[in-house]
């Protein structure tokens, strides 16, 4: 036991009145996962406008992951087509995960550039979320994630509203806030967020921005990026390259 | 001293002890009776980590497969197909990986499948392989023809509309319709069988474009400029885009 572990042990000795029974010392020590230690993470994504196809696997691999219902309004993940036509207007809209419903509506004369944009939780770093809730129930990790305490999030809807992204919804069964967590579940283990992991094109990329040589790292590098919403000084952890100035 | 405890009247005295007798108590209920784990932020925050780590992994990741399928695995490796996780087609996979005998992954055999990525769709980026549904071969199924571990155009192209559908659609209603696209593009034979090693050479001065449309040059009806006065600082192309609508 080095200093450090001995200072918390001792801290939480005193402060939870672990004396009367409550949780040993040991839950300081205990891992969330095996060996994993969220303070040796950082996580963040990278998206390439570029590479996306606008296949909707991601949709699809995020809601079978995390048992999100099947609507098409419930999303933790999603992928918008944008469309900017020689009138300079821009259609936006969500795409669908049954492939005749994506069938082209458009006539590509009136068409001045079309693109997809894939959305999620941009996991921001000064989150507009974790501040308005008012039981605490959503928080920052120490590997940069933003996650909800399901047994302590009251149903208020404040984050929903806070949120500048529309990466929020109110799980029908739950009845409590949902959102992307990165699939948490997946990087205890060491596997990729189920988006990731299906994307065809690699138009995602997922990696730990604490670590040198990572595939984020060199996306990060090698590429002119963007974060929606920039002046909102959210400060996204989700990267775009090759994205348009009409995206917001 | 005394005297001025004296001085207090009773009843405040009573008010008093009965604040403090609360007081205490609340101390002591919060201190001894709330278990730790209600009121410690650190340690709701911990469990909810720990409940989010919990949940069951639906999609076993790109590294699990290829220890049983070697072949499927290595003959994916070498295809266009080589990004594509497994699971991207066959859908999640964990139960099959912890049950192999009983839990089998599903294998999309309908046409409809492919077509997630493969049909066309105005805002995928150029050069991705798209068909139309309503022409190619319809209502095959796809596997018929292509190995989706390893999927080849099964003829050599004919045209240069089998892959560059986008550019094939704006040039046939720009002024340039009725010309080939190797007029002005030199294509080798080999850029239909290694399309991204082999490519087809693109005009390069300004002296391409005026075979037709110097004066002097001789074709009828087609604008003629003077190569010498019309915007001798740029080449053709930086302001006329040969396959546009128009051509302007």
């Amino acid at each position: 036991m080095d200093r450090r572990d001995f200072l918390k042990h001792v801290c939480l000795l005193i402060s939870s009145g672990a004396v009367v029974g409550g949780l040993s010392p040991d839950a300081w020590a205990k891992l969330i996962h095996k060996d994993y230690d969220p303070a040796k993470h950082y996580y963040g994504m990278g998206i390439d406008i570029e590479k996306c196809i606008g296949c909707g696997r991601c949709m699809e691999a995020c809601k079978t992951e995390n048992d999100v219902p099947g609507d098409p309004f419930y999303f933790r993940t999603w992928v918008e087509r944008y469309v900017i036509k020689t009138d300079k207007t821009v259609s936006i809209n969500t795409i669908s995960m049954k492939p005749d419903e994506g069938a082209d509506v458009f006539v590509e004369k009136d068409m001045l550039r079309s693109f997809f944009v894939p959305k999620l939780c941009n996991q921001c770093d000064h989150p507009p979320c974790v501040q308005v809730c008012p039981v605490g129930a959503t928080f920052k990790t120490d590997d940069g994630v933003i996650l909800v305490d399901s047994k302590r999030c009251i149903g208020c809807r404040y984050c929903i509203q806070s949120c500048p992204y529309g990466a929020r919804y109110i799980h029908p069964e739950t009845r409590v806030a949902d959102k992307c967590t990165f699939c948490y579940h997946r990087l205890v283990r060491g596997l990729l967020p189920a988006c990731v992991e299906v994307c065809p094109k690699q138009a995602r990329l997922f990696g730990d921005m604490k670590s040198i040589a990572s595939p984020l790292g060199r996306f990060i590098r090698m590429n002119k990026l963007h974060v929606l919403k920039p002046s909102l000084n959210t400060d996204p952890k989700v990267y775009y390259a090759n994205l348009d100035g009409e995206v917001n | 001293m005394r005297d001025f405890f004296k001085k207090i009247p009773e009843q405040a005295v009573r008010i008093i002890v009965l604040f403090l007798i609360l007081a205490g108590g609340m101390f002591i209920v919060r201190q001894f009776i709330i278990p730790p784990e209600m009121k410690e932020m650190d340690l709701i925050q911990t469990s909810t980590m720990e409940r989010e780590a919990a949940k069951e992994i639906k999609y076993a990741g790109a590294e699990v497969c290829g220890t049983c399928h070697e072949n499927q695995h290595d003959n994916k490796k070498i295809g266009y197909h080589r990004d594509l996780s497994c699971e991207s087609c066959h859908g999640a996979a964990q139960k099959h990986v912890d049950n192999p005998s009983e839990v089998k992954p599903t294998s999309p055999k309908k046409r409809d499948y492919c077509a997630y990525c493969h049909n066309y769709n105005s805002s995928r980026p150029t050069g991705f392989p798209q068909i139309n549904p309503d022409t190619h071969n319809p209502r095959k199924p796809c596997i018929t023809c292509h190995n989706p571990h390893n999927p080849k155009p099964l003829h050599i192209p004919r045209s240069c509309a089998a892959c560059h559908a986008q550019i094939e659609r704006t040039k046939v209603a720009s002024y340039h319709a009725l010309l080939a696209c190797t007029v002005c593009h030199k294509t080798p034979e080999k850029h239909k069988t290694e399309p991204r090693i082999v490519t087809p050479t693109k005009p390069d001065k300004r002296e391409f474009c005026g075979k037709c449309h110097a004066k002097g040059a001789g074709s009828k009806g087609v604008p003629l400029v003077d190569m010498d006065l019309h915007g001798e600082k740029y080449v053709c192309w930086q302001c006329h885009y040969p396959h546009m609508l128009g051509g302007i």
